[in-house]
């Protein structure tokens, strides 16, 4: 008996990092996933992994969370094919930035186009079947930067308080509805987006963090079990850090 | 049950208002029909049709006959 036995899931960005391993974590826990990417085709390797291992009724959805129409295809398709959403992971998410003074429009608009905007879409969406059914949980991404600030990404940490900002107004708006809206903030975790600032920076990072470790996705994966699960049956509108106590 | 009658009665249980009603009502006219229960009315009509309606779509939904123009168009394919 899975945590997530039953539930249909909805996942954003799970061709790699924390998207990924949280596919791999909610399917081991008995769930109905639909995992999305960007790429085409990039999702096969996990959909074969995850239909061998767990025998887990799994779709791919392909397509770019800022388009608004392509969203709304995919949630009909989840509606079709298993007619409620039980999970929403609003997972995708990009890391960019610049120094104050070289912030141009296009990196402004690309951050809050798929770290903010686009989940607040996916929420809208989402809500149509949870609003019906009564029941849901939604899990927005934030950051430890999004709750602190870190010099050097004024951007991406605006974006990602936003997201925190947005997952309290989105938790007592719907906690009425039946649907919980919750967030998780993490620090350091070993995925593609950090390994993208080079290995000088992570290990300087690294200092900050009193666990001494950086975090993995697997540690991001299992806090978003419980928030799927109802094991957090009555838990909304709270940001969960996951960061080995670190500062930023 | 035909498409207009399935229409109307999305309005009649929603805002709990006869059908006699109907007729150039606007958003807002009434008390029922806040934004609260203009939500409540699109969930009805997307059930109804079995449709998902766009932002911008709820956002112009104004008035009974609005909505209908709306439903109209080709994406929702509803024909009155
Ligand atoms: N890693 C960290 O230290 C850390 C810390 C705090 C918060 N986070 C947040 O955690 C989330 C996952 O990050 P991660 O570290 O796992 O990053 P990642 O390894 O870069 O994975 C991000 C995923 O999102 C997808 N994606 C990006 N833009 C998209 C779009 N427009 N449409 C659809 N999919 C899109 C990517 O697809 P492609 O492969 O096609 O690009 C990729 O699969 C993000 O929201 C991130 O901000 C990460």
């Amino acid at each position: 008996m899975g945590l997530l036995d039953s539930k249909v899931c909805l996942i954003t960005g799970a061709g790699r990092g924390i998207g990924r391993e949280t596919a791999r974590r909610f399917a081991e826990e008995g769930a109905i996933l639909y995992v999305t990417d960007y790429l085409e085709g990039s999702l096969d390797p996990l959909i074969g992994e995850l239909k061998e291992k767990y025998h887990t009724d799994v779709t791919p959805l392909y397509f770019d969370v800022t388009e608004e129409s392509a969203a709304k295809a995919a949630i009909m398709s989840v509606k079709k094919g298993h007619g409620r959403l039980d999970v929403l992971v609003n997972n995708a998410g990009i890391m960019r930035d610049n120094v104050i003074g070289m912030i141009g429009q296009k990196l402004l608009h690309d951050v809050f186009d798929i770290n903010v905007f686009a989940v607040i879409n996916m929420i809208q969406l989402a809500n149509k079947l949870m609003s019906r059914q009564r029941s849901g949980s939604i899990i927005n991404i934030s950051s430890i930067v999004g709750l602190e600030g870190a010099a050097g990404q004024l951007v991406y940490s605006a974006s990602k308080g936003a997201v925190a900002a947005l997952t309290k107004a989105a938790a007592k708006e719907l906690a009425p509805n039946g649907i919980r809206v919750n967030a998780v903030a993490p620090g350091l975790i070993n995925t593609g987006l950090l390994q993208a600032i080079g290995e000088n920076k992570i290990q300087e990072n690294l200092k900050n963090v009193k666990m001494g470790r950086l975090g993995e996705p697997i540690d991001v994966a299992n806090v978003l079990v419980f928030l799927a699960s109802d094991l957090s049956g009555y838990v909304t509108g709270e940001i969960i850090g996951i960061d080995g106590e670190a500062t930023v | 049950m035909a498409n207009l009658e399935k229409y109307n009665n999305a309005f009649i249980e929603t805002f709990e208002i006869t059908e006699d009603k109907l007729a150039g009502l606007k958003y807002q006219d009434i008390e029922a029909w806040d934004s609260v229960g203009h939500m409540g009315l699109i969930a009805a009509l997307e059930e109804a049709f079995d449709i998902m309606m766009d932002t911008d779509d709820i956002i112009d939904f104004s008035s009974y006959e609005k909505g209908k123009e709306i439903l109209s168009k080709s994406e929702y394919g509803v024909e009155f």
